[in-house]
């Protein structure tokens, strides 16, 4: 049997991080179902929050300051222990990134470069270009090369084996080879990202289906806070590629059919540059009373970046100006771009503390899969790239601290029981004779998008959910085309999927039962946050029937009380 | 009401696993709207037509790199390249060459990957680190953008006229990463590097005829960095120093 010291599944930002930091000292395996290079990291845009304190407006920004903007950005939500430690380490983690030799984009007098973003009180935001993940993604595969990481590259888990409370291994899917293969390991690190694709509307790149999630949650980890979905402002309308943030953050304006900034409505000070969450309602109502504009793609809003200038748009913002003229057609330079809000991020995911450890002794998750939380019920602009990269070290640290005190012995028969069970459900799927999969897939993520949106309702989450489990009820009979394992990516989606329904149901349920509005989480019904009754976290775990279990888990405050958030 | 227009795609089917089936082309009959990707009617053909179809994709905004292929003649990212910009209704689609195919229009990367490995692709430094950042200039980081732009998509690999001759030569991308680094004022790398690209199977085996440019999807000029490794070689001959 395959056997590892650490098995780090996923090749983004965090899972490369926790492999960098590991790797000297124990025999550690990464997996990633594409190239790691190709993981969606590589995507994020505008760029990584850290108190430099480099811009001239910015001189007396600290880590205290981008604490209390990340718990307010959160709606409280966040646990503020866990934003501490995130804000203290966003320095360190940039500075040790530019050593390994990231490409930040500089100020005049050499240091990093730092713009405004949403919901910061200073301009915080490290970048380069718009092409921050690209090159953060590239520094650390560079790294991880440097030190001779053993990587699995296209080799997809299909299962996490956890037996009496602890963790011993993962079964993974070789795609080239075709095969099913049992691996042990004393300790496994999920960094296996968002669940994008569990919308129809999504900025997310196609692998994120959030299957690592729904992996962990179908052996018994629980997950938390599902039911905030960031929805990002500005999606390109047609294919809903992101429009970066950075667009607002350099001085981008967002107009409607009455030729109107309307953010002076919804935010008058922060304008643009409100929260995210703050933004896409803005956005949405503005459609919604008839005030977009029309296109055969959809309603949408401009969103306007002409008065920078061709200079300063090449400059800051070239990758936008080519994705507007790739795909859609227009120059920037001379014509808006047309966005409408989609979904974006999962503020959820697994259930994690601050070291990123879960309640499975062995299992870890660190990076957008996992809920720490430090993002709360909002997550703002330049969080995430720092969360990734930030839980990725301290994972490293905590397993090296688990592994040090521990005597730690997987077992094999826990690993050959879920490898069987794997195999039996991988025949099914082959012999079944229902639907494919991309009709399932398709009618889950439209449910999604129309039914647990941006703005919710008692009756729609009702609706929701009882098509959840008319879905589930399908999927138990998904086949695929050809019994062959070898290169087949329908039948890697056919697995997926499965884990994706569940995911889906988490969230579902999370909306339904939360009676209130928090940051993403937006009730018609429930319209005023309810710190009273919902200042605490959702815990769901799989309950008997099949349908998850909800509980819940107490905020932790330090030193931020909840006040009314305004901009 | 948007118009949909018939098109023919033919793409290239191989499995390695079965190598006494061959190659062939397959076609397949789709209506397709104005605005489509290439991307986007693939995975409509493996949804709705042929579930058997292999083809690898990720963030569909050609950012990630993973869908170089020969699309008409041409290689490009199937993710940006528009269905109707070709003038015609058929559409041939086949995988990047100078690679071994593992199924359809995915290829085997691993010559791509070593290459890439062997330039040390990375940050060498001798200094110690400062507390904060290196200094860069605003001039200094500008030296680098373009090879910092490369998303190792491999399609100058697959557009090399000396990789299809000689799979030892190190290949385009690899030496634009390596003048990323040679070019980075931060970097301290041993001039020993250099002596290994000193050969045919480095710089001096570029033809020169700039197959890599024209097939870049993100406007790098690896030649560049083929010209400015060459004048790096000559500088250290001439002077024992290279930059």
């Amino acid at each position: 049997m395959l056997e590892h010291d650490v098995i780090i599944v996923g090749g983004g930002l965090s899972g490369l991080r926790a492999a960098v930091g590991l790797c000297e000292r124990y025999n550690v395996g990464l997996l990633s179902k594409v190239h790691p290079i190709r993981s969606h990291s590589i995507a994020a845009q505008g760029g990584i929050n850290a108190s430099l304190a480099n811009h001239p407006d910015a001189k007396d920004d600290s880590w205290e300051k981008h604490t209390f903007d990340t718990v307010k950005g959160s709606d409280y939500l966040a646990d503020q222990n866990a934003v501490e430690i995130m804000c203290k380490q966003a320095p360190i983690i940039v500075y040790e990134m530019e050593h390994w030799g990231c490409p930040f984009s500089r100020f005049p007098d050499g240091s990093i470069a730092q713009r405004p973003f949403g919901g910061a009180g200073y301009p915080r935001t490290c970048y380069s270009a718009d092409i921050t993940g690209h090159v953060l993604l590239n520094t650390l595969y560079e790294r991880a090369v440097s030190k001779g990481v053993k990587v699995y590259s296209e080799w997809y888990v299909i299962a996490l084996v956890t037996d009496n409370g602890q963790c011993h291994g993962v079964i993974a899917f070789d795609l080239i080879n075709g095969a099913i293969v049992p691996m042990k390991s004393k300790v496994t690190l999920f960094a296996t990202g968002g669940y994008g694709r569990v919308y129809q509307y999504s900025t997310n790149a196609l692998i994120n289906t959030g299957s690592g999630i729904g992996i962990a949650y179908a052996a018994g980890v629980p997950t938390k806070d599902m039911e905030f979905v960031q929805f990002h402002p500005t999606g390109l309308i047609g294919t809903n590629i992101l429009m970066t943030e950075a667009c607002r953050g350099e001085g981008g304006y967002l107009i409607n059919n009455k030729n109107e900034r309307f953010m002076e409505k919804y935010a008058p000070k922060a304008m643009e540059l409100a929260p995210r969450d703050i933004v896409s309602r803005s956005i949405q109502t503005e459609i919604d009373e008839g005030r977009g504009f029309e296109h055969p793609l959809g309603k949408y809003i401009k969103l306007d970046i002409r008065h920078l200038g061709a200079q300063k748009i090449l400059e800051k913002l070239p990758g936008i100006r080519n994705i507007c003229i790739d795909f859609l057609g227009i120059d920037p330079i001379y014509e808006p771009i047309p966005i409408m809000p989609c979904q974006h991020y999962s503020m959820g995911g697994i259930d994690t503390n601050e070291k990123a450890e879960t309640e499975i002794k062995g299992f870890y998750a660190a990076g957008e899969c996992a809920c720490v939380s430090v993002h709360g019920a909002n997550r703002l602009g330049g969080n995430s790239l720092l969360d990734t990269i930030v839980f990725g070290k301290l994972s490293s640290i905590a397993i090296d601290e688990f592994l040090k005190g521990n005597n730690v012995t997987p077992q094999e028969n826990p690993i050959k029981n879920r490898l069987s069970a794997m195999e039996e459900t991988v025949k099914r799927i082959v012999n079944n004779t229902g639907e494919r999969p991309f009709s399932i897939h398709a009618d889950l993520s439209k449910n999604m998008s129309a039914n647990v949106g941006i703005f919710r309702k008692k009756d729609e989450l009702e609706t929701a959910i009882e098509n959840i489990l008319k879905i589930k009820d399908r999927y138990k009979n998904v086949r695929v085309s050809s019994s062959d394992p070898h290169m087949n990516y329908e039948l890697l989606n056919a697995i997926e999927l499965g884990y994706m329904i569940e995911v889906a149901h988490t969230i579902a349920i999370g909306a339904y039962l939360r009676e209130e509005s928090r940051g993403s989480h937006s009730r018609r019904d429930f319209p005023a946050r309810d710190d009273a009754n919902w200042l605490k976290h959702t815990i769901a775990r799989p309950g008997a029937d099949g349908s998850p279990e909800i509980s819940f888990k107490d905020v932790i405050i330090t030193r931020y009380q909840p006040m009314e958030r305004k901009y | 009401m948007i118009k949909e227009t018939a098109y023919t795609f033919k793409i290239l089917r191989y499995d390695a696993k079965k190598p006494d089936e061959g190659a062939r082309f397959q076609s397949y009959q789709i209506r397709v709207i104005p605005g489509l990707t290439i991307l986007a009617v693939l995975i409509r053909i493996r949804d709705e037509i042929d579930g058997t179809l292999s083809f690898r994709s990720s963030c569909r905004s050609a950012v990630c790199g993973s869908c170089a292929m020969v699309i008409n003649g041409k290689i490009d990212l199937a993710c940006r390249t528009q269905v109707a910009s070709f003038g015609t209704n058929t559409i041939i689609l086949e995988p990047l060459p100078n690679f071994e195919i593992i199924k359809d229009l995915v290829v085997d990367m691993t010559p791509f990957w070593q290459m890439y490995e062997k330039v040390r692709p990375y940050l060498i430094r001798k200094t110690p680190d400062p507390e904060k950042e290196i200094t860069q200039s605003e001039e200094e980081r500008k030296r680098i953008d373009q090879f910092v732009n490369c998303i190792l998509c491999a399609s100058c690999y697959g557009a090399c006229p000396v990789l299809a001759r000689n799979p030892d030569y190190i290949g385009p991308a690899a030496m634009a990463k390596l003048e990323r680094f040679v070019l980075d004022s931060r970097d301290e790398r041993p001039g020993d590097i250099l002596d290994e690209i000193n050969n045919e199977n480095g710089v001096w085996g570029c033809d020169t005829v700039f197959r890599c440019i024209d097939a870049c999807p993100k406007d790098v000029r690896p030649t560049d960095s083929i010209v400015g490794l060459r004048k790096a070689i000559l500088k250290k001959k001439l002077f024992g120093k290279y930059r």
